[in-house]
């Protein structure tokens, strides 16, 4: 014999080329599955990519200024000195939430108030109509109005506006200050004043919460760090907050992770549906080339040539897949920043992402060489001895130990590209082993099914749904790759339904019924009796009132800041100490709160101790656990406590909720403010109840909730019509994988069907017969992948998004008549052919 | 005259629902190189599974096959595909053309396996010979059956093989193309002193050849020489 002989890959690459010429429109089904799936990614990366770029070319004009040093609460007069020294040129804003009476309108509305002085900003503008107002409003005693308040005051230009005790006259629109987004001025609009007037606005009493921010200019990044090296202790030392370009840049970055983060899941379904395809839809292909192979192998073909040249073809088509998936995905990237721009900082340019189309057109090629690697390797074991008759593959298959690495393959791929998607390695694995239970279920399912049809089989009754029947064991049946891949593809798509029900019903707030719909802020104790007095003059109810006091921890299990950062071995998280936490004291715990650890004291102890209640999530999020000592700063004076126990509290309730709950007795006489709910039952009532307030104590705040719902309910229209939007692709790619394996399926029941018409079935027969086979396959198919939907959904709701479980079963319902539908209806569709056309033409064209 | 094909003491034995089922029992001949010879028998006589064995298609389960002087029950599949590449040639009753190649590249491809060069005038050279120089661009589906068989027998001799097994390569056919397929065969195989191994249940068509082999049961119950062939 002949020296062994050497791979010719062009010749390979020839009968890839040859033999994909009969077959395109079959391959261009398996790239069909996968297209959607890289389109959203790719559509989904790309617009990451530019809100990265915008991000970092707007960062400046978001900040508006080299640095920003801000405060809650008044910087002391041993750091004044130095905030009137840092940098070029240098601005300052006081801001606080207050009423504001529009005296045209005759109406009131709660807004935030900056009072400006200084050039500010630095980069950007104020954006302004006229534009000049920007700018010239410092001069006069003049206001810029939030364009959103102009509309809804029916205002314009020139009229007035009441802050506190003064009127202003107003110089023009405010269209966008720096760093605000849409989002933000439906609700809470800016009135911009002259910073000179604002002590006669009569504001500015004890009590108020102000905010305190100085912008300053200073020159380029390495004067702004130098800078902030000599400064940043001092400013810490004060509790000062600051921020620079790159932070900002940082801080912007991280916030819209998450929404990137959950739209790349979103993609990341729809590929891993795109995947099930491809890996089924391959599956069929090769069952059906077995004989071409032998006939390869009879000539002389190796097994590894045999594998090569139906692996170039898949990995081309996947090119292909990816490429048109990309051109796709870049075309829907126009339009997510036209969806998004209210929810988002910066204004998103739609620049192409060569990054982006280079992963998906990578994807494309990876997913369909890794998912049509298991069906592929088996062509190495294809016998020539099929050109003589049926082989049967065995042992040899499960045997196979290139199968068992595909395997391993498969799941690394799933694990690792959820680890980058779901950023957890747990919630990678979870999502992993939610795919093989599913996977294991379904091939369990289908196995039963085959084996319960052979047992009880019925020896008697219709004909035709005894085929319809016997078609689901019979050699060549379809029935393990199509509950597997119509099972999976449905469990995904009803998921996405169920989960998306699920955020939608926790974010929701319920303004309906007997729910408070009014908040008043910032009343002080003085006031407390005589609001509570107006609030029943006006019939309303006084459905809470409680005592708000603002407090700091200064130290956790006897460790400061400074000490716990310095200790690399402290499981404290140091976040704990920097911000300012708003408390209450009681000695009852409210309907929405629920002790989940330790245990509940309404009073100091008698030895004096005292057991705070912290929220659970806010102590997990701390890292204190029940029986930790905590240190309060109430206003200077500070208050040892231990935490005596955790509570599980509903946030969605309307009413006022807290971190931190004291017992009654420790903190009666610190300084505090109050807050009272009530109901109004028409806007008419609101109006009336909002002016006589606004009145008599222009410093307290009104929040009217029905205004804020609505503001919501529009932010979650849009958001839900981004989920929707993206889930879109997932529906549409499972619809797709769905199509193209029934169609693909018709190949192995064409011949079946040719006999019976040769043999003069008529065409209601075969019709009967198909339906039926498709009829059993996508119900079950369904039903049980349903059924894991529901399981998986109640994991999350339970584990990851901690809510109670009550979903809506209808569009399950829904998804399982119209799955079991259009398995059947593409059934029918793919037998068409045998029916109108004579059995020789069907054979010789199609087989 | 050299032997091409040696068959000793072989056996085929496969597993059925749990039970082995003896398909072949210590088989012994040889054929020698040039000569024409038909394997014939009932069905389920075990003709075909000599076939499979003898061409290297199968594995034996006893005995040994020498073909060109390589003992190709002892080879890797691989071996033997090559074993056949160069030097084995196939004829199917049911044609078995690659549906997706034309009538051209289906007499091509044992050659451009070898990774031969312009190997396009020799493949339109054995179309023609079969009569079909003017059908090499029609794929297998647009063409009858007689003329898919005369695409197979191009194909079959286009790699020059030393010997050509050919199972009931009429089976499919009418008498009047079976004829013209058959006389076909005969004069390729006589032009390239190619061995040609016939299974079929024609008698007609095993007379044609020098050698008669009778199987039964998976035993040889008869192997006698044509004089009239």
């Amino acid at each position: 014999m002949e020296s062994k002989r050497p791979l010719n890959l062009p010749w390979l690459f020839k009968m890839a080329w040859r033999d994909s010429r009969r077959n395109r429109s079959r391959l261009f089904l398996f790239i069909s599955s996968i297209i959607l799936g890289i389109a959203a990614l790719v559509a989904i990366y790309s617009f990451g990519d530019n809100l990265a770029e915008d991000i970092d070319d707007q960062a400046a004009t978001l900040l508006g200024a080299d640095l920003v040093v801000s405060s809650n609460k008044k910087p002391s007069d041993k750091i004044v000195p130095l905030l009137d020294s840092i940098g070029n040129d240098r601005s300052k804003e006081q801001s606080f939430a207050s009423m504001v009476l529009f005296p045209t309108a005759g109406g009131t509305r709660l807004v935030q108030i900056r009072a400006l002085e200084g050039n500010y900003p630095y980069y950007g503008e104020i954006e302004t109509e006229p534009a000049a107002a920007g700018k010239t409003f410092r001069q006069g005693r003049d206001a810029l109005v939030d364009k959103t308040l102009m509309l809804q005051f029916n205002t314009k230009v020139g009229d007035s506006i009441k802050v506190g005790e003064l009127s202003f006259e107003i110089a023009g629109v405010l269209n966008k200050a720096p760093g605000q987004t849409g989002l933000s001025s439906s609700i809470a609009p800016i009135v911009y004043i002259p910073f000179r007037y604002l002590q006669k606005t009569g504001l500015m009493q004890r009590g108020s919460r102000v905010n305190y921010k100085y912008f300053y200019r200073i020159g380029n990044a390495t004067q702004v760090e130098k800078t902030l090296k000599n400064i940043s202790g001092k400013l810490e030392k004060e509790g000062l907050d600051y921020d620079t370009i790159a932070s900002q840049k940082k801080d912007t970055g991280r916030s819209f992770e998450d929404l990137t983060q959950f739209l790349s899941l979103v993609g990341f379904i729809a590929l891993l549906l795109g995947c099930i395809g491809v890996a089924s839809s391959i599956h069929i292909y090769i069952r059906e080339k077995i004989n071409s192979i032998a006939v390869l192998r009879c000539l002389g073909l190796k097994g590894w040539e045999a594998f090569l040249i139906y692996l170039i073809q898949i990995a081309g088509i996947g090119l292909i897949g990816g490429i048109i998936g990309a051109a796709i995905g870049t075309l829907v990237q126009q339009l997510l920043p036209l969806v998004l721009k209210d929810i988002l900082p910066v204004a998103i340019s739609s620049n192409i992402s060569w990054a982006a189309i280079g992963q998906g057109i990578l994807l494309g090629l990876v997913i369909s060489v890794l998912f049509g690697l298991l069906p592929l390797i088996s062509i190495r074991k294809i016998s020539p001895l099929n050109t003589l008759r049926v082989v049967h593959e065995g042992a040899s298959k499960i045997n196979d130990p290139l199968k068992w690495l595909v395997y391993a393959l498969v799941l690394l791929f799933i694990v690792a590209f959820g680890y980058f998607q779901l950023d957890g390695i747990k919630q990678a694995l979870i999502f992993t082993a939610g795919v093989i239970v599913s996977f294991l279920v379904l091939t369990g399912i289908a196995s039963l099914l085959v084996w319960m049809v052979r047992r009880f089989f019925p020896t008697s009754g219709s004909y035709l749904l005894r085929q319809g029947l016997a078609n689901l064991f019979r050699p060549n049946n379809q029935t393990l790759i199509l509950i597997v891949t119509i099972g999976l593809g449905t469990a995904f798509i009803s998921t996405l339904f169920l989960v998306q029900d699920i955020l939608i019903k926790r974010v929701s707030l319920s303004a309906s019924g007997n729910q408070p719909n009014i908040v008043l802020f910032d009343i002080q104790p003085e006031q407390k009796q005589e609001i509570a007095r107006v609030t029943q003059a006006n019939r309303l109810p006084i459905i809470q009132q409680v005592p708000i006091i603002t407090v700091r921890i200064e130290e956790i299990n006897g460790k400061t800041a400074a000490e716990v950062k310095k200790d690399s071995s402290s499981k404290i998280s140091p976040k704990a100490f920097g911000s300012e936490l708003r408390v209450t004291f009681r000695d009852t715990l409210t309907a929405a709160e629920r002790i989940s650890e330790g245990k509940w004291r309404g009073n100091t102890d008698k030895d004096g101790t005292i057991y705070v209640s912290l929220e659970e999530q806010y102590a997990n999020r701390i890292r204190v656990n029940v029986g930790d000592t905590l240190t309060f700063n109430v206003q200077g004076a500070l208050v040892p406590t231990i935490v005596g126990s955790f509570r599980e509290v509903d946030w969605n309730r309307i009413q006022t909720n807290f971190r931190v709950l004291f017992p009654k007795g420790v903190l009666e006489d610190a300084p505090q403010f109050h807050v009272l709910i009530t109901r109004v039952p028409d806007s008419k009532a609101s109006v009336s109840f909002q002016q006589q307030l606004v009145q008599k104590f222009p410093n307290i705040s009104v929040i009217d909730l029905t205004l804020v719902l609505s503001v919501l309910d529009e932010i979650l229209t849009k958001i839900g019509f981004v989920i929707k939007f993206m889930a879109a692709f997932s529906i549409v790619t499972g619809v797709v994988v769905l199509i193209a394996s029934v169609l693909i399926s018709k190949y192995q029941r064409i011949q079946e069907s040719v006999l019976l018409r040769t043999m003069g079935a008529k065409r209601r027969q075969i019709l009967i017969i198909t339906a039926l086979e498709y009829f059993f396959l996508g119900a079950l198919a369904s039903f049980t992948g349903i059924l894991l939907s529901i399981l998986a959904s109640w994991a999350l709701a339970k584990f990851s998004f901690k809510t109670a479980f009550a979903p809506d079963l209808s569009p399950a319902l829904v998804l399982f008549v119209a799955i079991s539908m259009l398995t059947v209806i593409i059934g029918l569709f793919n037998i068409r052919g045998i029916l109108n056309r004579p059995p020789l033409e069907v054979l010789r064209k199609d087989l | 005259m050299d032997k091409i094909l040696k068959v000793e003491n072989l056996g085929k034995t496969y597993q059925s629902a749990g039970k082995n089922l003896t398909v072949l029992n210590e088989v012994n001949f040889s054929i020698e190189a040039g000569s024409t010879v038909s394997i014939v028998g009932p069905s389920g006589s075990g003709k075909t599974t000599l076939l499979g064995l003898c061409a290297g298609l199968d594995r034996s389960s006893s005995g040994s096959i020498e073909l060109n002087g390589l003992r190709i029950d002892q080879l890797s599949e691989d071996k033997r595909a090559q074993v056949r590449n160069e030097h084995v040639g196939f004829i199917f009753q049911n044609f078995q053309l690659l549906p997706t190649l034309t009538a051209l590249e289906n007499v091509m491809v044992p050659l451009e396996l070898r990774g031969e060069k312009n190997i396009k005038g020799r493949a339109l050279d054995l179309l023609d010979k079969v009569g079909l120089a003017s059908r090499g661009h029609h794929y297998p589906s647009q063409l009858s059956g007689g003329e898919q068989q005369r695409v197979s027998l191009a194909r079959a001799f286009s790699n020059s093989p030393k010997i050509l097994f050919a199972d009931e390569p009429t089976g499919n056919l009418d008498a009047e193309t079976s004829a013209r397929i058959v006389k076909l065969l005969f004069d390729l195989n006589h032009e390239q002193g190619t061995t040609l191994v016939l299974v079929t249940h024609d008698m007609d068509l095993a007379q044609k050849t020098q050698r008669i082999i009778r199987i039964k049961g998976g035993a040889i119950i008869s192997d006698e020489f044509v004089t009239s062939a």
